[in-house]
């Protein structure tokens, strides 16, 4: 059974990798029997290919992988799939790893997954960007027509991120505008590439996490997970840092750091006043932090504020310290409303006092102005007679 | 006295009450003092966070309330004798967007607004309802106050509220965090919501400058790029100190092009109110542009101006009786016999 060689091909205990397994499916929110499928999925020795290409980038998203330690990340991902270009990663050069990449192309055409990370220049053709002679934009046009799928990875693959961020001399734009033919610049082949299906998984860098729950996802259900309306999976960006903060019982509460290093801010506040985005900032970095570095190291967690990494018009574009719009779903509950009534009706038992004593009070007038009447009567009756 | 003379003496009462009216001036609204404070609610740049809420309760110690059957949260409903200050909310729909009337929310901050013309001032029978000469703010003294509630009922805001679980209670409403034991603008400082506020949609400041500072705001295009002070507006101009944080920019919102507080709205309150939603939504009503203040001691100050009228008034009844007395005065007589 493949689950058996598990601690041969990848060097780790089969606990270990089941631990791991678990991991990732909660990371999407699915069941442990999920975890069970991933486990099979990435035991298979049948891995799917992965291409990876980079543009104009830092290689922070592929270190952001490496540096991951979680149970031995960087060898999982290397194993589970069979990345076979990795500008970074792969042991040829030159000519010999632009020929490996066209093999594992073309044996895998219509199979292999694409990863980018970096953006696309486009201004004067595309050449600020060059790989063996050819832009980017071609690089990525021509493997996305063989690709099941294309993984935007990072802000600057997903939405532009720093290159696109204002003068943008390059005309950076995104993976998903130059395959969905949104750009200036219009790749050969626009027809067959621009209905690829594209997850953004944005992010400067975004957790390895949400990258290897996406692959994952896909390795073993053959689909991709549920996707918000700008394609980022709905598991990592379907809520906004803010509403998981662990700080933000601090907002609630108006304790605010006011500048870095006061009492608030030692104490461990709200940073929304030292212009924290996560009020409109969509990433799940409050549940599974930054990176793979754990122990309550993130941005906000080490009282830094959020700058909005992950959200195309606040990283890289609106200032650090500038106030955050509060995004909400909805409104919290606890507000009352405008015309919120106050107080209750009269309830039965003081409605039937209130009635009893009304009734007594009316019929006892009632009797005392006959009486008075029947005595006037009487004594009128009385003069008479004594006249 | 005859019929006739009797109609002679009342159409000289008539003759009187005409000529007191036409001397006595209609009142205009009152003007608020040279250097009044005030404050500038902006609904765009609230929020929701309550931290003003919680401060209002720090300073003025004021217990939390549940309205809402949750223990772990200051909950209140509506202003109370233990809430000065609250954040209410307009919903539409289903609520998905700030500042949207349909289908949007909004917050609006609700607490005295310091009324220019103050109703719950004029009908106060023992002045403990005062408006400062020096800041214009309402001021309520607990000393002199009998506890009839008058400003209860004179507030158009529905602002002051009664102790009525208490045997003695007395009146609370929002003082700008300046009444004795507090004093904060005395001593220079921002009102709390004020000072607590992370946007400056409680801004503070001369109710001049602030009145031009709406007017700046809502005549803005919507996603230009403009400046929010927050604390106080101006910092040290009318001689009250205090600059808060450092102001903030952002894009203005599509602003309702009315400010509500200015002169129209029944001669203005010293609180501003700036929104994306129509106040009226806001439940901030629509008011006359005469205050009720001086309408009714318009209508009061003839009646009883000079006390000529209620002097007449008194003498037709004093004749009136005495003719009704004279003309049965041997039948009454004549009756008493009869009893005794």
């Amino acid at each position: 059974m493949e689950l058996e060689q598990i601690p041969h091909r990848l060097g780790i205990t089969r606990r270990e990798f089941m631990k791991f397994c678990t991991g990732v499916a909660a990371t999407m929110g699915l069941s442990g029997g999920a975890a069970i499928k991933m486990a099979h999925a990435v035991a298979n020795p049948r891995r799917p290919a992965v291409i990876w290409l980079s543009g104009q980038q830092c290689t922070g998203c592929t270190e952001t992988l490496l540096r991951s330690h979680h149970p031995t990340l960087e060898t999982l991902i290397l194993d589970m799939i069979s990345l076979d270009y990795n500008e970074t990663l792969s042991t040829p050069a030159g000519n010999l790893a632009e020929e490996a990449r066209h093999a594992s192309m073309k044996e895998n055409w219509g199979k292999y997954l694409l990863i980018v990370d970096g953006s696309i220049p486009t201004a004067d053709g595309g050449v600020y960007c060059k790989i063996a002679n050819r832009t980017i934009a071609e690089h990525v046009a021509e493997a996305a027509e063989g690709a099941v799928a294309v993984i935007a990875m990072g802000s600057c693959a997903a939405w532009g991120g720093i290159p696109s961020s204002d003068p943008n001399p390059t005309e950076a734009r995104s993976v998903q505008e130059l395959i969905q033919g949104k750009t200036s610049l219009q790749p050969a082949n626009l027809a067959a590439i621009s209905g690829k299906p594209i997850i953004n998984i944005p992010g400067c860098p975004p957790n390895p996490h949400n990258v290897l729950s996406v692959a994952l996802h896909f390795v073993t259900f053959g689909t991709l997970p549920e996707l918000d309306e700008e394609n980022r999976p709905k598991f990592a960006y379907g809520r906004l840092i803010h509403e998981n903060c662990e700080r933000r019982p601090h907002f609630d509460a108006g304790r605010f750091a006011i500048e870095f290093g006061d009492e608030g801010h030692r104490q461990g506040w709200c940073l929304y006043k030292l212009g924290c985005k996560g009020p409109m900032t969509y990433a799940n970095c409050p549940a599974i932090e930054f990176g793979d570095v754990g122990g309550g190291a993130w941005p906000i967690g080490v009282g830094a504020p959020c700058f909005g990494c992950t959200e195309k018009g606040v990283g890289f574009t609106r200032p650090i310290h500038s106030l955050a719009d509060v995004k909400t779903h909805a409104p919290a509950n606890p507000f009352p409303d405008v015309n919120q009534p106050v107080g209750e009706g009269a309830s039965a038992g003081a409605a039937a006092l209130l009635g009893a004593v009304g009734g007594a009070i009316i019929g006892g007038g009632v009797m005392a102005s006959r009486k008075l009447a029947q005595a006037d009567e009487a004594g009128s009756e009385d003069s008479q007679s004594k006249e | 006295m005859k019929r006739r003379d009797f109609l002679k003496a009342a159409g000289g009462g008539a003759l009187v009450a005409a000529t007191t009216s036409g001397t006595a001036q209609a009142r205009p609204n009152k003007e608020p003092p040279a250097n009044a404070v005030g404050m500038l609610y902006d609904s765009t740049l609230c929020v929701g966070c309550q931290a003003c809420m919680t401060e209002c309760k720090k300073i003025n110690g004021m217990p939390p309330e549940q309205a809402f059957g949750d223990d772990m949260w200051d909950s209140p409903a509506d202003l109370s004798e233990k809430t000065l200050n609250i954040i209410k909310l307009y919903r539409d729909g289903d609520g998905s967007v700030k500042d949207r009337e349909t289908d949007g929310f909004a917050f609006v901050k609700r607490h005295c607004q310091h009324c220019v013309d103050a109703g719950c001032v004029s009908v106060c029978p023992v002045t403990a309802m005062r408006k400062d000469a020096k800041t214009g703010i309402v001021t309520h003294h607990e000393d002199v106050c009998i506890g009839c509630r008058y400003c209860v009922y004179a507030c158009p805001y529905n602002v002051p509220k009664y102790e009525f679980s208490k045997a003695d209670g007395q009146i609370r409403k929002c003082q700008f965090c300046n009444q004795a034991g507090v004093e904060r603008i005395d001593q220079g400082l921002l009102p709390g919501c004020v000072e607590v506020c992370p946007t400056g949609a409680s801004l503070f400041g001369t109710y001049s400058d602030l009145k031009a500072e709406a007017e700046r705001r809502v005549a803005l295009q919507p996603g230009e790029n403009t400046v929010y002070p927050r604390g106080m507006l101006n910092p040290g101009s009318g001689g009250y100190a205090q600059p808060g944080l450092p102001p903030h920019e952002k894009p203005a919102p599509q602003y309702q092009p009315e400010v509500f507080g200015d002169a129209d709205d029944s001669g203005g309150t010293q609180v501003l109110h700036i929104a994306a939603v129509p106040f009226q939504k806001l439940g901030l009503p629509d008011l006359p542009e005469r205050s009720f203040a001086a309408r009714s001691e318009t209508v009061q100050h003839t009646i009883y101006g000079g006390a000529v009228l209620p002097i007449a008034a008194l003498a037709g009844l004093v004749y009136a009786a005495r003719r009704s007395t004279v003309g049965k005065q041997e039948g009454d007589d004549s009756t008493g016999g009869q009893q005794s």
